[in-house]
């Protein structure tokens, strides 16, 4: 396969319409199993281990949000939130075909929604995709909410 | 007049031994009369003294509903100071941290003051000459809360001038403070980082109860921690590999009634308390050698296996700050009104440790008290719910029975099976104590 930069930006669309269609297994799909979906609490954090995070998931923990969200006994899922995101097109970074890898930033704005409440935060993703027998995949994820020092209440979905 | 100001006798007719009054959760006269009362006659936690290391430096925060400025001054002391100006009420600082330099400065007329508060200099000031400034609140600068205690770097104010001493006040349960210290092998924390911020659509008292609630992890937690455990039995995880970290942090939650009732737990006079008296949650995280040597070498073998053999999984400071020592973790539940209490959730590092620690700290930070955390999720969905509950007329009672065996008296140390719900008995007695200490009695008039 040949990728193309529109390829790229078309990855980063699909991923955002799947959240927001709660395909969430194929969404873990997409993921390399050693890839971080990291979303720093400080503004320009450049150490996700010896501080603190709001997410920084490895597989077994984004499979474990997934599972949960769907789980019998998920009383904050009863009934579940939705989110849409509505996205910039992405800035392609880095596009090195040879290697496989790339890299996006994209602007989005999030809004997650149950009962009553909604709420919306705006945020850049940064997004490294490698090609791997032939498919895109997420290498690594980071989500820089532009309030991520704000104090919130649940966000259950996924910015 | 409202129905409680005033009124210490209808306060305190709220708090039964065995259950209390759902205005205590949803009142706002209730919530009023807390920040006025409880929180101006009880030692409050305002922050680590690693958050302010250098002179100049401060940090914002609040003790109850007054904002206050933690400020290192030059004498290298910290000091606790009303965040507003005394001459116009402007707020002096208002980021959460930073470092003045050698004053503070007000943006609005550039009166200045020094770091301990003290009035520097007023910019024309012979507009003064003749009148009586010298005798007034504002000549004497910014306004200190009532008495500062650093322990161990951990540093508490009481906003009245006049009250129970800092001893007094929390006597043994400084142990457990004592002990996430000394798991430090130079002795000391520091601060890695800012808190983790999280909005509560509930009461306070809801959040400070929970820390010891041993009858709802197996429960609230099946969500998260019961697929964790069974996410895991699923994969093909070699039994000789080290679980991963996030499973050991998770999994312990799915423990049974038996696991809690066994822990223990420890209550202490004036609404202080800890679960995990015999073992917790923290007991089976896999420790490395480096860390153990360390500790040797500072402490030697025996205080550094007593230092650690302890366990305890949630100390509650009453009013409202609950640590875990094992882990470095510090809760600060910050009421902002009878269904608004935000969470600050700090951690720390052990000075002198491997960073490992510190990493499985920060991973329990996010694991367990983010807003974006599904185990926080769990939590927050059943505050919500009972501070929404609690509404219901015709039934207005919160039921505090499980193990109360007859009359109990809370002014010394017990250690008692690890669900019981003596621990919440034991603050709300703390908390009826405090919020009428200082209320004055207004004879009510006769009822019609």
């Amino acid at each position: 396969m040949t990728v193309t930069r529109d390829d790229i930006v078309d990855f980063v669309y699909e991923e955002a319409r799947m959240l927001d269609e709660g395909r969430f297994s194929e969404w873990l799909d997409l993921w390399l199993p050693e890839g971080h979906y990291w979303m720093p609490l400080d503004y320009k954090q450049t150490d996700p281990h010896n501080m603190t995070s709001l997410l920084y998931e490895d597989d077994f923990m984004r499979k474990l949000r997934v599972e949960r969200l769907n789980g019998e006994r998920t009383f904050s899922q009863k009934p579940k939130s939705r989110c849409n995101h509505v996205i910039q097109r992405p800035f392609v970074d880095k596009f090195d075909a040879e290697a496989g890898e790339f890299e996006t930033n994209t602007s989005m704005h999030y809004v997650e929604t149950r009962l009553d409440e909604q709420f919306l935060l705006a945020l850049t993703a940064t997004h490294e995709l490698k090609l791997v027998d032939g498919k895109l995949r997420i290498a690594n994820k980071r989500v820089d909410l532009l309030n991520s020092d704000a104090a919130f209440g649940n966000i259950q979905l996924l910015p | 007049m409202g129905k409680y100001a005033g009124n210490p006798d209808a306060v305190a007719a709220l708090v039964k031994q065995d259950q209390v009054h759902r205005d205590t959760y949803i009142d706002r006269e209730i919530f009023d009369l807390e920040m006025k009362h409880l929180f101006r006659n009880t030692w409050v936690f305002v922050g680590h003294d690693s958050q302010t290391p250098e002179k100049g430096d401060y940090i914002t925060t609040q003790i109850g509903d007054q904002p206050v400025i933690m400020t290192r001054h030059s004498d290298g002391r910290i000091y606790v100071l009303l965040n507003r100006c005394p001459h116009k009420g402007t707020k002096i600082a208002i980021d959460r941290s930073g470092n003045t330099g050698k004053f503070f400065r007000c943006p609005y007329h550039a009166w200045s003051f020094k770091t301990d508060g003290s009035l520097l200099a007023i910019p024309l000031k012979k507009g003064y000459s003749g009148t009586d400034l010298d005798q007034s609140e504002a000549a004497r600068g910014m306004k200190r809360v009532g008495a500062v205690e650093n322990h161990r770097g951990f540093v508490f104010a009481r906003l009245a001038t006049e009250g129970v001493g800092f001893e007094e006040y929390f006597g043994d349960a400084m142990s457990s403070l004592d002990n996430m210290v000394d798991r430090a092998p130079e002795g000391r924390l520091e601060v890695a980082g800012p808190p983790l911020r999280y909005m509560h659509q509930c009461n306070w008292k809801m959040l400070v109860e929970n820390q010891t609630d041993a009858c709802h992890p197996m429960v609230a937690h099946e969500s998260s921690a019961g697929t964790a455990v069974r996410l895991f039995e699923e994969s093909d995880w070699p039994a000789d590999k080290p679980k991963p970290m996030a499973m050991q942090i998770i999994a312990p939650f799915m423990s049974p009634y038996e696991f809690f009732e066994e822990m223990g737990i420890r209550t202490w006079p004036n609404g202080h308390g800890h679960t995990g008296v015999h073992h917790s949650i923290h007991s089976d995280y896999s420790e490395a050698s480096d860390y153990w040597n360390a500790m040797v070498d500072a402490h030697g073998e025996e205080k550094a296996k007593a230092v650690l053999d302890e366990n305890r999984h949630n100390t509650v400071y009453f009013p409202n700050i609950m640590i875990k020592g094992p882990i470095q973790q510090l809760r600060n539940f910050i009421p902002l009104g009878p269904d608004r209490t935000l969470v600050e959730s700090h951690i720390y590092r052990l000075v002198g440790a491997p960073d490992y620690l510190l990493q499985r700290t920060a991973m329990y930070n996010r694991l367990i008290n983010a807003p974006t955390s599904i185990v926080g999720h769990d939590d927050l969905e059943m505050y919500e719910r009972a501070q929404e509950g609690l509404h219901v007329d015709g039934m207005e009672w919160v039921n505090l029975q499980r193990l109360h065996q007859g009359e109990e008296t809370y002014d010394s140390e017990v250690v008692e099976n690890g669900t019981t719900e003596r621990q919440m008995r034991s603050q709300f007695q703390a908390w009826k104590k405090y919020i009428t200490l200082s209320m004055e009695r207004v004879e009510q008039e006769a009822a019609a």
